[in-house]
């Protein structure tokens, strides 16, 4: 498990350092995530409410300024659409754009406003039917007012449903992915270093029993020679010193017993 | 987001794609638009427009940036409901409205369809 799903990295102590400090980083990154993600949610259940609601009344102004039209139809003559649609020159309703900003995801706001000044449409309907015009063009205004709030609304679910899917994309990934990542790679380090540990305390008793066995044989040989020579001479009889009587017989001491592995 | 979030000062149009009636109330109220090289922000659809034509309007509004809301009325959305479908930036928003022979229906209307299953009741 821990071989397949975790960094390609040399286990070493600053290498672990490393890794717990990304693992800090990647839990912070995904608590603060999780925030914005439960935000951003909040927000979104509330203009879905919104939006339904909208939609729902979008249907009933439309109508009233259907009426409307149709009143002011019977009252300025058929012919009124031909003059309405080649008095149009130059748009006065509007949308002003702005900005809103939910937990760092900008959402663009739409505000419709009509521009001062007369137009040509103030005078249409001046021969026939002039106050069900004005009132049909109330009726649109109106409409056109919902129909941009209703505008608004739907942009910000689009940009909030986009922000939010990118957001809960992250969260996931640094909680199924980067952690669990992370995690077993420090667990991997941990392990790899305990199994150092181990086998350089187990090289340390195994040269310590090996020293250990090895005085015991000199001591032994030590002692079968000074057996040896015990019984050699019967009582405590000594070779013969090579010099004047300083030194101990040769065979005896083991300064001269060389050996080549013997490290002092 | 990804859209160019700058809208320009001096007030974006609406852009309307729907029958006769139901445009001239929203040209009534001031809504229309004429530029210097004739081109209209909105467009009349009766019974001779053909779909592609339609597609081709749409496009034409969804590409022009001074464009922030296109009305379309529900009858013409279901010709070109494909295009609607795979429209998917904030910007312009296109809102499904009922036109004058034809009753809004709110189960045809590809947004409200999504809102309603996100919300978790239909």
């Amino acid at each position: 498990m821990s071989t397949q799903n975790r960094l390609p990295v040399v286990p070493t102590v600053t290498v672990l350092t490393m890794m717990k400090a990304r693992l800090v980083g990647a839990t912070k990154g995904h608590a603060l995530l999780k925030k914005k993600a439960d935000a951003l949610t909040m927000r979104f259940r509330q203009l879905l409410k919104e939006i339904i609601d909208a939609k729902e009344n979008l249907g009933s102004t439309m109508k009233g300024s259907f009426f409307a039209y149709t009143e002011a139809q019977y009252a300025a003559g058929d012919n009124i659409k031909h003059t309405i649609m080649d008095n149009v020159d130059t748009a006065v309703v509007k949308v002003r754009g702005d900005l809103d900003n939910v937990a760092g995801v900008k959402i663009p706001k739409f505000e419709s406003f009509v521009l001062p000044g007369e137009t040509k449409m103030d005078l249409t309907g001046l021969g026939r039917g002039g106050q069900q015009l004005q009132s049909c063009r109330k009726a649109y205004l109106s409409a056109v007012e919902l129909l941009v709030q209703l505008a608004n609304l739907q942009t910000a679910f689009l940009t909030l449903d986009e922000a939010l899917k990118v957001t809960n994309r992250r969260v996931n990934a640094l909680e199924n992915v980067v952690k669990p990542k992370l995690e077993n790679t420090i667990s991997y380090i941990k392990a790899e270093l305990d199994e150092l540990e181990r086998e350089e305390f187990f090289r340390l008793k195994k040269v310590q029993k090996n020293k250990q066995k090895r005085t015991a044989a000199d001591m032994a040989q030590a002692a079968q020679i000074a057996e040896a020579a015990a019984a050699n001479g019967g009582d405590l009889q000594l070779p013969p010193f090579p010099g004047p009587g300083v030194q101990p017989p040769a065979s005896s001491s083991l300064l001269y017993n060389k050996e080549d592995d013997l490290l002092f | 987001m990804a859209q160019p979030s700058v809208v320009s000062q001096d007030g974006m149009l609406l852009a309307v794609l729907a029958d006769e009636d139901t445009i001239t109330g929203f040209l009534l109220a001031g809504v229309g638009n004429v530029d210097l090289r004739k081109k209209k922000n909105y467009l009349v659809v009766d019974s001779k427009t053909s779909p592609r034509a339609i597609e081709a309007a749409f496009k034409e509004f969804t590409s022009r940036d001074d464009i922030a809301v296109i009305l379309i009325s529900q009858q013409v959305a279901g010709q070109i409901r494909h295009i609607i479908e795979a429209h998917n930036k904030p910007i312009p928003a296109v809102l499904e409205i009922p036109s004058k022979d034809c009753p809004y229906d709110p189960s045809q209307d590809s947004l409200l369809t999504r809102v309603k299953h996100i919300a978790g009741f239909n």
